[in-house]
């Protein structure tokens, strides 16, 4: 893989999580009964981010949940490499609340796809957000984001690496060539 | 290591197979635990369960599990007299085979039936227990079990006591404990223990080994043991082997009770046992459940390609 | 019609004699000289040595002739090298009386394959009780008198079928384990059995049996003795250490004791049970390494003095039943010579006339037969093999029913290309022009 750019410095993720929070906020009419979700992997950090910075501007923690869409995936008869697992641990009640289900990338929609499957088996959500770091289009499926960081107009050879302090050590988000 | 293609036994395995088994394991419990307890997961996998000797828990608890994924089930039970007759086994197998299936569970009262049908099927072969040789599944849940009360089972000494020599459960557990670090310990009457078993101390001596034991495995003892000849006396065995609240005082304190059912209260162990604290008998119910949906992950998906 | 077999290496039991051109005429060797003949035949250099004489097969007829029948394993027979077999009479019904001995000699001379002699029951219907009429059997041309397929339990049955057996000329063959020690077990018990979880047939319950039988036998020498009779005991299979050792001293001793040995017991352990599959399934079992050491010692110092293959055919698909319910047997006529060529001579350095011997003069002995012998006037039962054309074991091309081997896929050096029996030509692989 080729290095293309950088797309992203830290600041700017910080900036972007900010108007993100901020628009959850206002969206929601303030932070009551909110909850967040984090997708693995890097969905779980970014939704302690949001979280931290609600609370921040409006006094109030949501609780966070993280969430693993593996069970859910629509091509698990097809893939010849099998994928670990993971957590899913939401120890609160996802009835009746609005819940942001956030996630590092945009794609093909069909991760936020499984996401809305595996949350609404947990319960019946209020309503649901989707909030991304980075959308960068190729839809598959009929999914839009709510709170978008930063929309990347990609071509299908590239690929979006997105790098967080607590699961990569070092943050930004860059473009490669495949 | 490679992909799981077949759980026959433990041969070939190492410790991070089985850690990442029983990862997944407490993974599916969780979804066990969810009001809706059912993933997609396994949609448009077909499992069947192919039972040549019968057991109803070990049935409902892998249908239960495969269910629970979204596999479709479909179920064969024949009576293990009608393979003296002939070559219903094979046969039995590949008709099934003929319907595009892809996991067989498959439990059988000969040793190395699991083998020899891995051998004829494509699909994965999950071996539900074949005659005194394996039960994979088993010694899975009871690990997970073991693992859940004493967090680690490194040097931790596990007890089983009773029938040895006709326990698969035994064969699968000494294949399998000692790859977590467990010592494991097989304690029966003379004519019950084998002549040696890998992964496993053998004793005559009851009381040498529940001393200090962290966890006590209670078999079944079959009572056609006595027409066989095997076991001579069914008083002598339950005054000499019997698991008793006063015997258990030998092991540690709180050491967890584990049998792999189904029980004969006031044969091998004390009926009040079974229900006492220490018995963790429903907690492997539930475990086995999970293993179970674990196994079929692991065998199922990841195949293709 | 003469046939000249020139240019061919004459090995047999006595030694090797470089190459010769042999005359076979009349069923009998003309001529170790060359000679004019209708038919030449150009050997290559190959090996001529004698038909090889195989004292315990299973034919399977009458009654089970879709496992095997008398055309498909003389032939099998034939293809395998063997000039005569001697078929085992646990068939359905037991052949025990003399007519059905005469009837299955009968049909075997119209049949172009080995040579049949003809074992008949010891007891009636080999139940271990009552004794046939051991000199009408011999009269109608019986070679051998013996229960096999099953036990003998009973010593007092057994100490006076040797006695009777004896006076009528003939041995009496055992296939000496202990019922009870045997139990249920399907393989060598031993920690392998108890590690795979399956039920173990003791090497003592082999040892056992013979221990007894040698008592038996030393116990019938002597009542037969005082009429001038010498009873002669056959001891099929021996697959144990102890029982070799046992076999030996015996013999030592000069009880009239024959020791086999199957090519199964000489070349496989119960390690191949590790992949749980019945075609490994034979009674008594494949044992450890250190019993084939011994066995093969055995047959060297001619303690054990026959190799018998106990081909024991069955269909393919009872093969792939469940190890218990799978039956006993390994078909071996059609390799037993390629693999012990293989695995003895060709990778142990064992005297290919000493092979020979074992293969021939051994197992002839036992059954009162003069040994094979490559000199003028003896009957014409020659096999010429290669010993360098490696092939791989193929058991689809089987002439025997049993279309299956515990060898398949080996690659093995020696195989018969042309078998005679008294001059007739039985076998001829393609490979011969």
């Amino acid at each position: 893989m080729r290095f293309k750019a950088r797309v992203l410095e830290p600041a700017e993720i910080e900036r972007a999580l900010r108007r993100i929070a901020h628009e959850i906020i206002e969206k929601n009419k303030g932070a009551g009964d909110l909850a967040l979700v984090g997708i693995h992997t890097r969905g779980i950090p970014l939704a302690e981010r949001l979280a931290a910075l609600i609370e921040r501007f409006e006094g109030v923690r949501p609780p966070v949940g993280m969430l693993d869409i593996t069970l859910y995936r629509d091509d698990l008869s097809e893939i010849g490499v099998q994928p670990r697992v993971r957590e899913t641990r939401i120890p609160w009640d996802v009835t009746g609340r609005p819940v942001v289900l956030t996630d590092d990338v945009l794609f093909t929609g069909r991760t936020a796809r499984a996401a809305l499957d595996a949350l609404v088996d947990l319960g019946r959500p209020k309503r649901v957000y989707l909030a991304v770091l980075v959308d960068r289009g190729h839809r598959e499926l009929p999914i839009r984001a709510d709170f978008v960081g930063k929309n990347l107009p990609t071509s299908k050879s590239e690929v979006v690496k997105v790098k967080l302090r607590e699961t990569d050590g070092e943050e930004g988000v860059e473009l490669w060539e495949r | 290591m490679g992909a799981l293609r077949h759980l026959l036994d433990f041969a070939g395995w190492d410790r991070a197979r089985v850690e990442s088994l029983l990862e997944t394991a407490r993974m599916m419990e969780e979804v066990l635990e969810r009001p809706m307890k059912k993933v997609p997961a396994l949609k448009g996998f077909t499992v069947a369960t192919v039972f040549f000797e019968p057991s109803t828990r070990t049935k409902i608890s892998f249908e239960l599990a495969a269910r629970r994924m979204s596999a479709d089930v479909v179920g064969f039970s024949g009576a293990g007299s009608s393979l003296a007759k002939g070559e219903s086994f094979k046969d039995t197998l590949l008709t099934l085979q003929a319907m595009a299936l892809d996991a067989y569970v498959i439990r059988a009262p000969v040793a190395g039936m699991a083998h020899q049908a891995a051998r004829w099927l494509t699909g994965a072969v999950v071996n539900a227990g074949d005659g005194r040789r394996a039960h994979p599944t088993q010694a899975l849940l009871d690990a997970y079990t073991l693992l859940e009360e004493l967090e680690s089972l490194e040097g931790k000494k596990i007890a089983i006591v009773g029938d040895v020599a006709h326990s698969r459960v035994t064969r699968s557990n000494a294949e399998l404990l000692p790859l977590l670090g467990a010592e494991v310990w097989a304690a029966g009457p003379a004519g019950l223990l084998p002549e040696r078993l890998a992964g496993a101390r053998l004793s005559t001596d009851l009381d040498e080994a529940l001393a200090d034991a962290d966890a006590v495995m209670v078999l079944r003892l079959q009572r056609e043991r006595m027409d066989e000849g095997a076991l001579p006396s069914l008083r002598e065995y339950v005054a000499e082997y019997q698991v008793t609240e006063a015997r258990l005082a030998r092991a540690k304190p709180h050491a967890p009770l584990l049998h792999p059912g189904p029980m004969n209260r006031d044969v091998e162990l004390e009926g009040a046992l079974a229900d006492g604290p220490r018995s963790r008998v429903e907690r492997q119910v539930r475990a086995g459940e999970a293993v179970r949906m674990a196994v079929l992950y692991h065998l199922l998906v990841g195949r293709a390609a | 019609m003469k046939l000249l077999i020139k240019n061919a290496r004459l090995v047999d039991g006595s030694g090797e004699f470089g190459n010769a051109d042999v005359l076979v005429e009349d069923g009998h060797i003309a001529s170790l000289a060359g000679g004019d003949a209708e038919r030449v035949l150009d050997a290559g250099g190959r090996w001529l040595v004698p038909a090889l004489t195989d004292p315990h097969v299973h034919l399977r007829t009458p009654g089970q002739e879709t496992k095997e029948d008398l055309a498909t394993g003389l032939a099998a027979a034939a293809r395998g090298g063997y000039g005569t077999v001697v078929a085992m009479p646990n068939t359905e019904p037991a052949v025990q009386e003399p007519e059905q001995v005469r009837a299955l000699l009968d049909e075997a001379r119209t049949l172009p394959g080995a040579r049949l002699m003809v074992a008949a029951a010891l007891t009636k219907n080999q139940e271990g009780k009552k004794l046939t009429p051991a000199a009408l059997l011999a009269r109608a041309g019986a070679a051998l008198l013996t229960d096999d397929g099953r036990t003998n339990e009973d010593a007092g049955v057994l100490a006076r079928g040797l006695v009777y057996a004896a006076a009528a000329g003939l041995a009496v063959a055992v296939h000496a384990e202990d019922a009870g020690l045997r139990g249920g077990g399907v393989m060598n018990d031993g920690p392998l059995a108890a590690e795979l979880g399956l039920a173990g047939n003791p090497p003592e319950a082999e040892a056992a049996r013979i221990a007894r039988d040698l008592e038996v036998l030393r116990y019938a020498a002597r009542k037969a003795a005082a009429l001038g009779h010498a009873p002669r005991l056959y001891l099929q299979h021996v697959s144990t250490a102890r029982g070799a050792a046992l076999v030996a001293a015996a013999r030592a001793e000069g009880l009239p004791v024959t020791g086999e040995v199957t090519p199964h017991h000489l070349t496989l352990t119960e390690e191949t049970w590790r992949g749980f599959d019945a075609r490994f399934k034979v009674a008594p079992p494949l044992r450890t390494e250190g019993d084939v050491e011994a066995l093969i010692g055995a047959l060297e110092r001619g303690e054990l003095s026959a190799v018998g293959t106990d081909h024991a055919p069955h269909t393919a698909a009872e093969k792939e039943r469940d190890l218990e319910n799978a039956p006993f047997g390994i078909p071996a006529l059609e390799l037993a010579f390629p693999l012990l060529y293989t695995e003895l001579v060709e990778r142990r350095g064992l005297p290919l006339p000493l092979l020979i011997e074992r293969m021939t003069t051994g197992p002839r002995a036992a059954l009162g037969l003069a040994p094979a012998r490559l000199e003028e006037g003896a009957p014409a039962d020659l096999m010429l093999f290669d010993p360098a054309e490696k092939r791989t074991v193929d058991p689809e091309r089987f002439v025997s029913k049993a279309r299956y081997s515990p060898w398949a896929g080996r690659e093995l050096a020696g195989w018969p290309l042309l078998t005679l029996v008294a001059g007739r030509e039985v076998w001829r692989d393609a490979a011969l022009a």
